[in-house]
């Protein structure tokens, strides 16, 4: 009543804000009813679940301990070889000692791997592991046709189960390499400047994006086969065929097309290239490696073509900026993004034409 | 939402086929749940579930084929038939978690496809075979239930205890759910399903592969609930024996179909009004079961008797086409024998599921017949329409 009063004496523009305000606050409302308020809640509770029981699993604790060791290893072999690397990179045309911390994650011991190649390649083991058994698991144990008569939608069921995945990935990424950068700084004594720091932290963000990309695409299989078996083989054998097999099958594809042999080869050696590089850049990993490579080497400028006439033709050694390099990356981080996207979709429409019984 | 409500109003006004076989008299064999039910239905005829037309198309096989069912709030509704039935199928649209290929199914004014998550908050559901996180333990299983029905967790916590002192599981409350067995799984299904305080409460199978102990603690339960809490309970069984001891009204579904509907007496006095009284009588002259000829005769002179026959145990299955038990205790007390056993079949489960299976595929049969015939028939007439155009030209 008040209100109304209030109102009357408004004129004009303060009376069409009102509206505007009333009106907004009217479609909030409705985005607050009482079904999505309840099956908020439920999320709430489910990812919680969901969360707990993968951080109680036996699974995830044994291979958290196997990568920490990993990191370990690498850490150690990284730090032990830290100094040739630098003396050669400021002996050479290029001067990374302003950027050496970085080093940290990119360069390998004498036999063991860099940490962002441990990244690369067992990133998706933990991903797989976190989601090939999501849905398959819970109609095996008939508790998916209770818990889709639980008050939530059904598609909560799945995002609750993707978001409690991803925050163990994030916990994961960040608590091991915060641990590994802690020890770095400890060891070699070296000084971390800001946009290292920021570096550091996309970098660890990119490596969360691309290990949930093979979450949603291991949760798609756990969608799709009815086996957590089977979908685990599925995800094995596309991790294999991505990370291993794609770089083969690239170039005989592009040797196929573009045969840089015989007469042709002064015209097709560049199409060869890009038609390479293009099929390379379907494996998340490959995209994943040309991430690491810009945001943890400030020296390299360009991802294509370029970075190799780049090396081999001596261009001015000067640095990119944090904002250039993200730059660089932005087409690569939109890709991430819409291949976790898809998977995740697939999983989506597949979950939810699905008829639920036991 | 409010249209659904109508709709609702409009049923619950309509007079129902169960309430003119209500208003029928009470026949001789009165029940305990006959009287019951009689009482109950007088306050309360508020129509819960509700389903107008209901049809699921699998491909081109009709799983649910336009299924129209009343469930009056409190009562146990049994949805009887054998496997394959669609029986799950529906209980399945019933909570939203198949959509119907047509038609609409309503809960407490809710329409369940488009409101499934407020039907989901009120309605419980215990699946066939119903299965609980084995690494959890069964309170911590409840209080999941319990947190995702909007209880904190100190609610849930002491609901879970109730509910499990209710089901009897307090034993093995803290033992992880993957170490119980198949009863103690249904039992805490049952926990499980009252964490939310549900109206309606519908379940799939609740005593299939339960030994008759566990089936029969069951039994019980589902009945209290039903009494002493007012729930409304659908329970979809092919189990007859113990859809007969507990459900108010059945109903039974064969190929998708509902083929008969009513209070299990109700049921067989149908099958009686078709013609068909069945009685086995056990009766004694000085501890000899053997009828001496005159009272054979007797018998055999009531009206309307179509068949009379002895078993080897001196049992005698009478056969009628009306009801004759009175005439029959009559004469043999006439004739100075002592009853040790009247039975009347037919208003057994068993018969009637069998009676209507029966019917059912004889009807079916029948189609199928007069389908052929009309096939034939066709056949003949363009046969026919050949010879009459040679017939033409002949003229």
């Amino acid at each position: 009543m008040a209100q109304a009063k209030a109102e009357e004496n408004e004129t004009g523009l303060t009376k069409d804000f009102k509206k505007l305000g009333r009106n907004l606050r009217e479609s909030a409302r409705e985005r607050n009813s009482e079904a999505a308020r309840i099956n908020r809640r439920g999320l709430g509770v489910l990812y919680r679940k969901e969360l707990a029981d993968h951080l109680e699993s036996t699974r995830f604790q044994i291979l958290f301990v196997l990568f920490a060791v990993v990191t370990a290893f690498a850490l150690n072999g990284a730090i032990s070889s830290l100094a040739s690397t630098a003396q050669q990179t400021s002996d050479g045309k290029t001067a990374v000692s302003e950027f050496l911390f970085l080093r940290i994650f990119t360069t390998s011991g004498n036999n063991v791997f860099s940490f962002s190649t441990f990244v690369g390649f067992l990133g998706p083991i933990i991903g797989i592991m976190l989601g090939f058994d999501a849905v398959n698991e819970e109609l095996a144990q008939g508790t998916l046709n209770r818990l889709a008569a639980q008050p939530i939608y059904r598609d909560t069921i799945l995002i609750a189960k993707f978001l409690a995945g991803a925050t163990v990935i994030a916990l994961t990424v960040f608590s091991l390499g915060g641990w590994m950068v802690g020890i770095a700084l400890i060891r070699t004594g070296l000084v971390l400047s800001g946009e290292q720091v920021a570096r550091i932290v996309v970098w660890f963000l990119m490596a969360t994006l691309y290990m949930c990309l093979w979450l949603a695409m291991a949760e798609f299989f756990s969608v799709v086969c009815r086996h957590a078996a089977t979908s685990a083989l599925w995800c094995i054998a596309l991790w294999l065929v991505l990370l291993l097999f794609m770089s083969i099958i690239a170039s005989a594809i592009a040797g196929w097309i573009f045969p840089t042999t015989g007469y042709y080869a002064q015209i097709n050696t560049f199409r060869n290239y890009a038609l390479q590089l293009g099929i390379n850049r379907i494996s998340p990993y490959y995209i994943f490696s040309e991430i690491t490579t810009i945001l943890l080497n400030p020296n390299v400028s360009t991802t294509n073509i370029v970075s190799l006439l780049q090396s081999s033709e001596g261009a001015i050694a000067s640095y990119l900026t944090f904002g250039q390099s993200m730059l660089q990356i932005w087409p690569h981080i939109v890709c991430l993004l819409a291949e976790t996207a898809a998977f995740f979709a697939a999983a989506y429409i597949c979950f939810m034409n699905r008829e639920i019984r036991a | 939402m409010e249209t659904a409500e109508n709709k609702n109003a409009d049923l619950t006004a309509e007079p129902l086929t169960e309430g003119t076989a209500e208003t029928a008299e009470a026949s001789d064999t009165v029940e305990e749940t006959n009287e019951k039910e009689s009482a109950k239905t007088d306050n309360s005829r508020k129509a819960v579930i509700l389903t107008s037309n209901l049809c699921k198309n699998y491909d081109d096989v009709k799983a649910v084929d336009n299924l129209n069912l009343v469930i009056y709030s409190g009562e146990i509704f049994g949805l009887l038939g054998p496997n394959g039935a669609g029986k799950t199928t529906t209980t399945l649209m019933l909570l939203g978690l198949t959509e119907p290929t047509s038609g609409h199914a309503y809960i407490d004014g809710l329409d369940c496809q488009r409101q499934s998550l407020l039907i989901k908050e009120e309605v419980g559901y215990l699946p066939d075979n119903v299965g609980f996180y084995p690494s959890l333990s069964g309170r911590q299983n409840l209080v999941f239930s319990g947190e995702m029905n909007g209880l904190t967790e100190k609610e849930a916590q002491k609901r879970a205890d109730e509910n499990l002192k209710k089901v009897g599981l307090e034993f093995a409350a803290d033992r992880n759910a993957g170490t119980y067995s198949r009863g103690m799984r249904q039992r805490l299904g049952i926990a499980d399903v009252l964490m939310k305080t549900p109206k309606v409460i519908i379940m799939d199978e609740p005593t299939g592969g339960l030994d008759p102990q566990g089936t029969n603690e069951l039994i019980e339960m589902i009945r209290d609930l039903s009494v002493k809490e007012g729930i409304t309970i659908l329970i979809s069984s092919h189990d007859l024996y113990q859809i007969q001891k507990i459900c108010d009204r059945v109903g039974i579904f064969v190929k998708g179909q509902m083929i008969a509907c009513g209070r299990i007496n109700d049921l067989g006095r149908q099958l009686m009004n078709e013609g068909l009284y069945m009685y086995d009588v056990l009766a004694e002259k000085n501890n000899d079961s053997q009828w001496d000829r005159d009272l054979e005769d007797a018998v055999r002179a009531i009206p309307d008797i179509t068949l009379m026959g002895k078993t080897a145990n001196g049992t005698v299955h009478v056969e009628a086409k009306r009801d004759i038990q009175k005439e029959l205790v009559r004469i043999l007390v006439d004739k100075d024998y002592t009853i040790r056993s009247l039975h009347q079949q037919g208003g057994d489960l068993d018969e009637i599921y069998r009676k209507y299976f029966e019917k059912a595929e004889r009807e079916e049969a029948e189609k199928a017949a007069k389908e052929e015939e009309k096939k034939q028939a066709k056949k003949a007439k363009k046969g026919g329409r050949f010879n009459g155009t040679g017939k033409g030209r002949r003229k």
